[in-house]
């Protein structure tokens, strides 16, 4: 990430001034441009962080005097809620199909719209264009799409003499439902991120291995792909953090049904805390999902080196 | 080529047949076999939907505007504080920015709620936009790397001219930092017309709702009438992708300098 070295040789200082003025004024301007934001974080990040770590061991519901119970909520998510285990299922399904499938076809389309051919602009647009529409309106179209009996979909697969499921009230195909439509509107970013790696890629290192005689396939696995290794590792952690928080389009296609078959940790923690007003519980899987996230980046950043490659 | 044609196609359709229900008479909508072309064009159904979404269009645009001008004075001032001033505490302060970037939104949402419930926050507007306009982490990386790539010789110039800090950062710096106040605001305006969750907790009037949950309350409403709702979700995505086809190279820019290391 960014450098947090400052350099402590700005001493572009007016030699008419005191000395000891200059560095309290110097605080002082500088707390003035960078105050607003930090109080922000503090007051509406760092300490609410805090008492969600306090809240979570308690019965709280924000309206009764709550009790301590440790970690009492925490034993109980691992323990008597099958409800949690289905769910943590369904996240981490999704998240590694999202995260996998994502840059996968980010990649195809990526490598598609980089070539010289005129109008490609249109294209890429177009790809990016559902990432920019909102959930809602996506979950309508694609809420009729999957309709049994007259949606578009399973009209085509007749035409061709299949009998399509029932998509969405199937607990069995619902969550492969619901990543297509995450696909779909997810593979904008990991295309544009990877088409800026496509074109940063010096020219004659490909010219190169053509000189040497490789081909297309082995020129792009061998030169290309490497080279492409560090925008792919900041996909994964990127996709990775953004699918296992997913809420909006579980919240307007499936509601975590039919039968739990959707349910993922961001939707239930909205139910928990803010229909059913637990907040103590809510707060615990809250927590949960910070560690999780956490430690699977960390374990990304440690496996960095393993495949990741950089030029100097 | 041709699979680049056909790749649209199968990315197009979804948005396509949108278009092509908002426009149909109701009992085309499910016709089997599906038709695309709308045997009559109905525009009517657009302008029921927009009487029904004015009131709610209102209230998206305030708020895109109250997140877009708030968060890109915040980030641009703290962006230059980290980028060009010196002062005590500059590097924790930076550290801070950094560790929140990194926590989930769900893990500070509840002790928020909390707070905003403590001083009669709840059902206004000023949750959608005051913690956002205050905590702009990936505006003030962005603009802090911008501001950087500006020659220092500028800054002095000015300084020699007798302008105070506050001037030299509004008048001479942020001029030269245009690209990326676009490129974050363009990304800024998107997170804000499609939020979903912070109007569907903070708020509970209906006359201060948002597109997205007007949409959702219109389906409620007119779950039978398929042709209106896809008119009335053809219309909430509409401004977006204007905006983004007038400002696509911003787009691209703040979406690709998200991805490169600060």
């Amino acid at each position: 990430m960014a450098n947090t070295q400052v350099s402590a040789s700005a001493a572009d200082v007016s030699p008419t001034r005191s000395r000891k003025e200059k560095p309290r004024r110097q605080n002082l301007a500088g707390w003035m441009f960078v105050g607003p934001v930090i109080f922000g974080v503090l007051a509406f990040q760092i300490v609410p962080v805090i008492a969600s770590l306090g809240v979570s061991m308690t019965n709280w519901t924000g309206l009764n005097e709550p009790d301590f119970l440790g970690l009492g909520n925490f034993v109980a998510l691992f323990t008597t809620d099958t409800r949690f285990y289905s769910t943590l299922l369904n996240t981490a399904i999704f998240t590694v199909a999202m995260v996998v499938l994502s840059i996968a076809i980010g990649l195809a389309l990526a490598v598609l719209c980089n070539q010289r051919i005129r109008g490609v602009g249109v294209f890429r647009t177009l790809y990016y264009s559902p990432a920019i529409t909102n959930v809602v309106a996506i979950g309508f179209v694609w809420f009729w799409l999957y309709e049994p009996n007259n949606g578009l979909i399973n009209s085509v697969l007749r035409g061709v003499g299949i009998t399509g499921p029932a998509w969405l009230s199937d607990p069995s195909t619902a969550l492969i439902a619901v990543i297509i439509v995450a696909l779909w509107q997810g593979v904008g970013y990991p295309m544009v991120i990877l088409l800026a790696g496509l074109q940063s890629i010096d020219k004659s290192l490909l010219e190169a291995a053509t000189v040497d005689g490789a081909s297309n396939w082995r020129r792009f696995w061998r030169v290309t792909f490497p080279l492409l290794t560090p925008s792919i590792f900041f996909l994964t952690i990127m996709q990775f953090i953004s699918s296992f928080q997913v809420f909006g389009i579980i919240y307007v296609m499936t509601s975590g049904g039919p039968n739990n078959a959707t349910s993922v940790l961001i939707f239930e923690i909205y139910q928990v805390a803010f229909a059913q007003g637990r907040l103590g519980y809510a707060s615990a899987m809250g927590w949960v999902l910070f560690l999780i996230v956490g430690l699977v980046t960390v374990f990304q950043w440690k496996m960095e080196k393993r495949w990741v490659h950089y030029d100097n | 080529m041709i699979t680049l044609i056909v790749l649209a196609g199968v990315f197009a359709m979804p948005l396509l047949w949108m278009v092509s229900a908002s426009l149909k008479p109701e009992n085309e909508v499910l016709a089997s076999p599906p038709t695309f072309i709308p045997s009559v064009f109905q525009w009517e159904n657009y302008t029921a939907a927009a009487d029904g979404l004015l009131p709610f269009f209102l209230n998206s645009v305030k708020l895109a505007v109250l997140n877009v001008t708030g968060l890109l004075f915040f980030a641009s001032l703290a962006g230059y504080g980290f980028a060009r001033l010196n002062f005590v505490g500059k590097n924790i302060a930076f550290a801070l920015l950094l560790a929140t970037a990194m926590i989930p939104s769900m893990v500070y949402l509840i002790p928020q709620y909390m707070l905003f419930r403590e001083i009669g926050w709840i059902d206004t507007h000023f949750p959608l936009w005051v913690p956002n306009v205050l905590t702009p982490v990936f505006g003030t990386f962005l603009l802090r790397q911008s501001f950087r790539g500006v020659p220092r010789e500028l800054e002095e110039a000015a300084k020699l001219d007798g302008a105070s800090i506050f001037g030299t950062f509004w008048r001479i710096m942020l001029p030269q930092v245009k690209p990326a106040l676009a490129a974050v605001g363009a990304l800024t305006f998107m997170a804000s017309w499609n939020d979903l969750f912070g109007p569907l907790i903070f708020l509970n009037s209906t006359r201060l709702q948002t597109m997205p949950i007007a949409l959702v309350l219109f389906q409620g409403e007119f779950f039978t009438q398929t042709n209106l709702m896809m008119a009335a979700a053809t219309l909430t995505i509409i401004p977006p992708l204007i905006l983004f086809f007038l400002a696509q190279r911003y787009f691209v820019q703040g979406i690709t300098m998200s991805g490169l290391k600060g």
